[in-house]
């Protein structure tokens, strides 16, 4: 586990006009999905390879636990740190086992020695090591391949994965799936990742983190509930629909509309659910209350009154925090 | 008799001189076996050397350092530009200048291998020498073609799993080049085991020079140029079996059974057209 800070981190490049990057900071903490989202142009992926110094900042500096990047070899680095690409990564002459093995054997490892290990990898990756193993990338699909890649980045067990765009080449419901298998993943390996997105989706999804990133800057940094409740620009705004409520009720927990249980709750619903399951199921009983419980503890109750309310005041504190509001297509269903 | 006539009755009968005896006399006499070993010698070591400098030329001329990168263009310049039998006449007449020669030819070398008729050494190192220099010229554009084929995305893959640059290379893009190197190297063996002949010219015995010792002394040099003829023939027939072997091996090597019985080399390795039999000739095969 890694925590990964960056220090006013900026990349120029001679000819370019503005910096590529330009003084970023902020923290991605052990085990977290840190989403880096923007256009294409915006500097995430340059600032994601600045990490593994496949790119080396004009000033600032990356720590991981405290270590600036810059004190450590980058061949050494690279092998402590997974990285997963767009498409062409995999090595058409390489098995899957070999390519999973790239790392490991690259440290000197045998094939005997890890053998155990690929399989496991597979394992974790949904992929049958008996049946992939001797294969050759082309003979996969792409999502088999991507999960190919996440193995290979995963098998020397490095503290840190960098993700750059793995699935963006790929059918919505491949996609989907793997983004799925991705949190699976992680549930068990517990990697600190940084993973590189232009779909805002994908960036709530998976993201307990969010760095909107716009020509080379630093736009916001927050939670994805923080980012909804409170868009620093209409940029932010508009990038992550805070004003479309049906993402307000599909990425607030229950707990943000709690009110004090009371016998009208029938039903009970985890606290780490959504509103919008709750919303659902408050439409399907007509009325009444859910109770809100964590480990069998009752903290609350949520009803229709009170998931309304608390996105009416989610959407004042969003406008009142971005001043003068257009409104646009997204803004239409707002209640006031 | 019609002139007519008579001529094309001259090119069927030779004037009932042409003596096949000598043919079959000369065909698998000692001289020539040897000067075949000392072709295929000459051929497999110039081939061997000329690859080299291919490959090398390749990173001097993909350099970052622009005298390296100058040096590179102008070695290719210089070697495509001017005739190989020239390359190797200069060569044979340089190494005196640089006092090898006298050393060289001191040691006789190929007797003491058992050779019959002893090669001068120095010759036979000026002429591997021109061969190997130029065969690198042209190879360093095989080369080029086929590691430039490779998609950078590989490289750069390589690189971010901690791969160090030559380590990336050699595990990772050279090995996926050789199936593109592979079929315009073979090609170029074949015009090598035929250019071995223009080393004649400065006296080592190889295959056709020993043909010309016995042309001269048997008076008899259009069946002695057959004798040479015949196993020139040999050579690059046999060499163009075990190209075929070799390509079909690298092509069925990495590939599931499945996938590869059907389809051309063409279509197997980039996935769609081509030929449905055969190896498609690369452009610029025969150049020499």
């Amino acid at each position: 586990m890694a925590t990964i800070e960056f220090v006013d981190v900026t990349k120029e490049y001679p000819n370019a006009k503005t910096p590529a990057v330009d003084n970023v900071s902020f923290t991605v903490h052990e085990g977290a999905i840190c989403m880096l989202l923007g256009t294409s142009g915006s500097g995430k992926t340059t600032l994601l390879r600045m990490v593994n110094r496949l790119i080396d900042p004009t000033s600032g500096e990356i720590r991981i636990d405290g270590v600036p990047t810059t004190q450590q070899d980058p061949i050494a680095l690279r092998r402590s740190i997974g990285y997963v690409i767009q498409q062409v990564g995999l090595f058409p002459h390489l098995s899957i086992e070999d390519n999973v093995r790239v790392v490991p054997s690259i440290l000197g490892k045998s094939a005997a020695e890890t053998r155990d290990r690929v399989d496991e990898l597979l394992h974790l990756v949904g992929l049958e090591p008996a049946e992939y193993r001797k294969r050759y990338p082309r003979q996969l699909s792409g999502g088999q391949q991507q999960r190919v890649g996440l193995a290979r980045a995963l098998a020397a067990d490095p503290a840190v994965l960098l993700m750059d765009e793995p699935f963006g080449a790929l059918d919505a419901i491949t996609r989907a799936r793997l983004q799925d298998e991705l949190l699976n993943v992680q549930r068990g390996v517990r990697k600190t990742i940084l993973f590189v997105t232009h779909d805002v989706e994908e960036a709530f999804k998976l993201g307990d983190q969010i760095v909107v990133m716009s020509e080379g800057k630093l736009v916001q940094e927050g939670s994805p509930i923080e980012l909804l409740a409170q868009p620093a620009s209409d940029f932010v705004r508009q990038l992550v629909g805070a004003d479309n409520i049906l993402r307000q009720f599909e990425y607030q927990p229950v707990t943000a509309a709690l009110e004090p249980a009371t016998d009208a709750a029938q039903e009970r619903i985890a606290a780490d659910e959504r509103l919008l399951p709750a919303l659902l199921r408050l439409i399907q009983m007509r009325n009444g209350a859910l109770a809100v419980v964590r480990d069998g503890e009752t903290l609350g109750q949520v009803s229709l009154a009170s998931v309304f309310a608390s996105v009416q005041s989610i959407h004042r504190n969003a406008s009142a925090a971005s001043g003068e509001h257009n409104r646009s297509a997204d803004s239409a269903p707002v209640i006031r | 008799m019609n002139p007519i006539l008579q001529f094309f009755q001259n090119v069927v009968t030779l004037r009932g001189t042409y003596d096949w005896n000598t043919v079959f006399t000369f065909l698998f006499y000692p001289d020539i076996l040897q000067g075949i070993i000392i072709t295929v010698l000459l051929a497999v070591l110039a081939q061997l050397i000329g690859t080299l400098i291919g490959l090398l030329l390749y990173f001097t001329r993909r350099s970052s350092n622009g005298v390296l990168r100058g040096i590179g263009e102008l070695y290719v310049w210089f070697f495509r530009g001017t005739p190989l039998l020239v390359q190797i006449l200069f060569l044979n007449a340089f190494l005196p200048y640089i006092g090898l020669a006298r050393p060289l030819i001191q040691t006789h070398f190929f007797r003491n291998l058992g050779f019959q008729q002893d090669i001068p050494l120095d010759a036979f190192i000026a002429g591997l020498a021109a061969l190997s220099l130029n065969e690198g010229a042209y190879m360093a554009e095989i080369v080029r073609a086929g590691i430039d084929s490779i998609d950078l995305g590989q490289l750069e893959a390589a690189k971010s799993l901690g791969m160090t640059y030559w380590l990336g290379m050699r595990r990772i893009v050279l090995p996926q080049a050789l199936r593109v190197i592979i079929p315009p190297l073979g090609n170029e063996f074949n015009s090598m085991l035929k250019n071995t002949s223009l080393v004649s010219a400065i006296s080592v015995a190889e295959l056709l020079e020993a043909a010309q010792a016995h042309a001269f002394s048997q008076f008899r040099p259009l069946e002695l140029l057959t004798v040479a003829s015949i196993w020139y023939l040999v050579l690059t027939t046999i060499w163009t079996l075990i190209q075929r072997q070799l390509e079909r091996r690298i092509n069925v090597s990495n590939l599931d059974p499945a996938l590869t019985s059907g389809g051309s080399w063409w279509k197997r390795m980039i996935g769609f057209g081509g030929r449905e039999t055969g190896v498609p000739m690369p452009a610029g095969a025969d150049h020499h």
